[in-house]
C-alpha cells in the first residue's frame, strides 16, 4: 500500500470566483454580511426567486468573519420539530449542494457522536433520539462499546472523572471545508449578477415612514428597497441605528487546530458535559472548538483559561492527543438569544429582515437558512421553516429552548 | 484574559470572577402591572452595546462580593469598577 499524504486529494486553490465591485447608487436588496448566511441568501434570491439587483455588503473580507472561523459541523439532531424542520432542510440541501453549486465542498458524512457522561445525559440523549426519529432524522443510541467502535481513540473506560456512558450518532452528519462553500455560493451567486462589495461597513439603516429606504456605510449612501440582516455578532450594532432592539448578547468564542497528523479521527465527537468538541480536517488537522468566554465581547479573541478547560476535557477523552501540538488558537464573535435558537423574520421596520442569534451553531444551517432567508425576503413573509424563529416569540413565550441540543455548555 | 480589579482585593486574573451581565436592571416595582411586552424586556433584552457597558462581577473564587465594573466590549479594557449600590461613574 502507497502512504497517503496528508490532503493529496483536496482540490486545487481556485483562481478568482467574483469581482469585488464599486458600490452602485440603488439595489433592490441590500444583504449586510458577506457570510456563509448573506451569500447563502444571496444565492438562492437570485436562483429560487430572480431577484439578482442583490448586493452584499462586507465590512471586512468575503466570508473572514465567523465563515471562516467555525469548526465546520453540519447536524441536524436537534430535539424540538421547529429546529429539526430547519436544521433537517440545510442537511438535505447539503447532500445535494456539491453537484448544485459544481463546485467542492469537501462536505463529508462522517458521522457525529454526541456524549453522555451522566445518568441525565443518558436520558436526555435518548429522548433526543426518539424525537430525532419522530422528525425524520437518523439518530441511533450507542452504548459505551459502540461509540469505541465508531471512533476507537475515545477513552471509554469506567475510572474516569466524566466516564462516557454512551453517545447519540447522527450517520448523515458530519463536516464541510467552509472557505469552498463560500466560494461556491459566491461563485454561483455572481454568476446570477450578485455583486459583492468588500471593505463596506454598514454604519447606519435609513428607515422614512416606518420603511427602511437604504443604508449608510464607509463608502457612502446606498439605497435600497429591501435590507437583510446577515450580519452575525454584529446585528445588535446595526439593528440599533434603525431603533431596534434584540435579545442577543455577543460573545467571543474560540476554536484551535494541531499540526498536521495521519488519520486517527474517522469522525465527529461532541460532548456537552465536559465541553469539548474534535474532528480531523481534511488535511490531518485536529479542530477542536472551546466555549464562549462568559463576558460578551466584540474581541475577535477570547481569554486562555477557556481553551485551558478545552483542553483538558480532550484529554481526557482522547488520552492519544497528549503529545500533540497547537499551531494555532482564534475567536470569533457569535450573538447568542436567550432560548439557545435563532432569530429570524420580519421587523417592525417594513423591508427590513432579521436573521441572527445563531449564536455557536449557524454553520450547518447556511443553505437553509439561505433558501429560507431568501424567501423571507422576497415575499415580506416568512418561510413556513423559520416562522417559529421571529423575534415576538419572546412575547408570546413561544421559546424554541435548545440549550441541550445546541450540543455543547455554551 | 482579563485583569480585574476586584474593589476589595485589587487586580485577580479573570478565572477568579463569575460573570454577572449588565448592572443596573431592577426588578419591576410593580410586576403585576406588566404588560407581556413589558415582562419581555425584563426577561429577554439586555444592552449588548460595542463600547462601554455597565455590567456585574462575582469575585467568587476571592472575596465572594459582587462587584459592577465599566468595561469597553471592543477593547475589553476595564475603565472603573464600582460597589454595589453606587451609581455608574463617568467614564472616558
Ligand atoms: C470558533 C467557532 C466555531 C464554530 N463552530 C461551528 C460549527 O462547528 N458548526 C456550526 O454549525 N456553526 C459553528 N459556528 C457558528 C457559525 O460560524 C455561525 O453561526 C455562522 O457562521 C453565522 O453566519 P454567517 O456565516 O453569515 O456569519 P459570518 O461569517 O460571521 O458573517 C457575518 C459577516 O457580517 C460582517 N459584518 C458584521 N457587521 C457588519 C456591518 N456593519 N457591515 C458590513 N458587514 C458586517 C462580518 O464581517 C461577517 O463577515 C462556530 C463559530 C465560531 C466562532
Ligand atoms: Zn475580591
Amino acid at each position: 500500500m502507497s502512504p497517503h499524504a496528508p490532503g493529496a486529494d483536496l482540490p486545487e486553490h481556485p483562481d478568482r470566483l467574483w469581482s469585488a465591485t464599486e458600490p452602485k447608487a440603488s439595489y433592490d436588496v441590500v444583504i449586510v454580511g458577506a457570510g456563509g448566511h448573506g451569500l447563502a441568501t444571496a444565492y438562492y434570491l437570485a436562483k429560487n426567486h430572480g431577484i439578482t439587483n442583490v448586493a452584499v455588503l462586507e465590512r471586512g473580507w468575503l466570508a473572514g468573519g465567523n465563515m471562516a472561523r467555525n469548526t465546520t459541523i453540519i447536524r441536524s439532531n436537534y430535539l424540538w420539530d421547529e429546529s429539526a424542520g430547519i436544521y433537517e432542510h440545510a442537511l438535505k440541501l447539503w447532500e445535494g449542494l456539491e453537484e448544485e453549486l459544481d463546485y467542492p465542498l469537501l462536505f463529508s458524512q462522517r458521522g457525529v457522536l454526541n456524549l453522555a457522561h451522566s445518568l441525565q445525559d443518558v436520558r436526555d440523549s435518548m429522548r433526543r433520539v426518539e424525537a430525532n426519529r419522530l422528525n425524520g432524522v437518523d439518530a441511533e443510541w450507542l452504548d459505551p462499546q459502540q461509540v469505541k467502535e465508531v471512533c476507537p481513540i475515545v477513552n471509554v473506560s469506567p475510572g474516569v472523572r466524566y466516564p462516557v456512558l454512551g453517545g447519540t450518532f447522527q450517520p448523515r452528519a458530519g463536516i464541510a471545508k467552509h472557505d469552498h462553500v463560500a466560494w461556491g455560493l459566491a461563485r454561483a451567486a455572481a454568476a446570477l449578477g450578485v455583486e459583492f462589495i468588500e471593505h463596506c461597513e454598514v454604519t447606519g439603516l435609513q428607515v422614512r415612514d416606518g420603511r427602511v429606504t437604504g443604508v449608510e456605510t464607509t463608502r457612502g449612501t446606498i439605497a435600497a428597497g429591501r435590507v437583510a440582516l446577515c450580519a452575525a455578532g454584529h446585528t445588535s450594532v446595526v439593528a440599533a441605528t434603525a431603533g431596534i432592539d434584540l435579545p442577543l448578547q455577543s460573545h467571543p468564542l474560540q476554536a484551535l487546530v494541531s499540526e498536521l497528523l495521519e488519520p486517527v479521527h474517522p469522525t465527529v465527537v461532541m460532548s456537552n458535559a465536559v465541553h469539548v468538541y474534535v474532528s480531523q480536517a481534511h488535511k490531518g488537522e485536529l479542530v477542536m472548538g472551546a466555549g464562549i468566554d462568559a463576558a460578551n465581547s466584540y474581541r475577535q479573541r477570547g481569554a486562555f483559561h477557556i481553551i485551558e478547560q478545552q483542553m483538558a476535557a480532550a484529554l481526557e477523552l482522547f488520552p492519544v492527543f497528549a503529545r500533540a501540538h497547537v499551531l494555532r488558537t482564534w475567536g470569533g464573535v457569535v450573538d447568542v438569544s436567550p432560548d439557545a435558537s435563532p432569530i429570524m423574520g420580519l421587523t417592525p421596520v417594513e423591508g427590513l429582515y432579521l436573521n441572527c442569534g445563531w449564536g455557536t451553531g449557524g454553520f450547518k444551517a447556511t443553505p437553509g437558512v439561505g433558501w429560507c432567508f431568501a424567501h423571507t425576503v422576497a415575499n415580506d413573509e416568512p418561510h413556513p421553516l423559520n416562522a417559529p424563529f421571529s423575534l415576538d416569540r419572546f412575547v408570546t413565550g413561544a421559546l424554541v429552548d435548545e440549550h441541550g441540543a445546541a450540543a455543547v455548555a455554551h | 484574559m482579563l485583569l480585574i480589579p476586584c474593589p476589595w482585593c485589587g487586580p485577580r486574573d479573570e478565572a477568579e470572577f463569575h460573570y454577572g451581565g449588565q448592572a443596573h436592571v431592577a426588578y419591576p416595582a410593580d410586576p403585576g402591572a406588566l404588560s407581556d411586552e413589558e415582562w419581555a424586556r425584563y426577561l429577554f433584552f439586555r444592552d449588548n452595546p460595542k463600547g462601554s457597558f455597565a455590567e456585574r462581577w462575582s469575585h467568587s473564587a476571592g472575596c465572594r462580593r459582587w462587584f459592577n465594573a465599566v468595561r469597553d466590549t471592543a477593547t475589553n479594557e476595564i475603565h472603573a469598577v464600582y460597589r454595589v449600590g453606587e451609581p455608574r461613574p463617568v467614564t472616558p
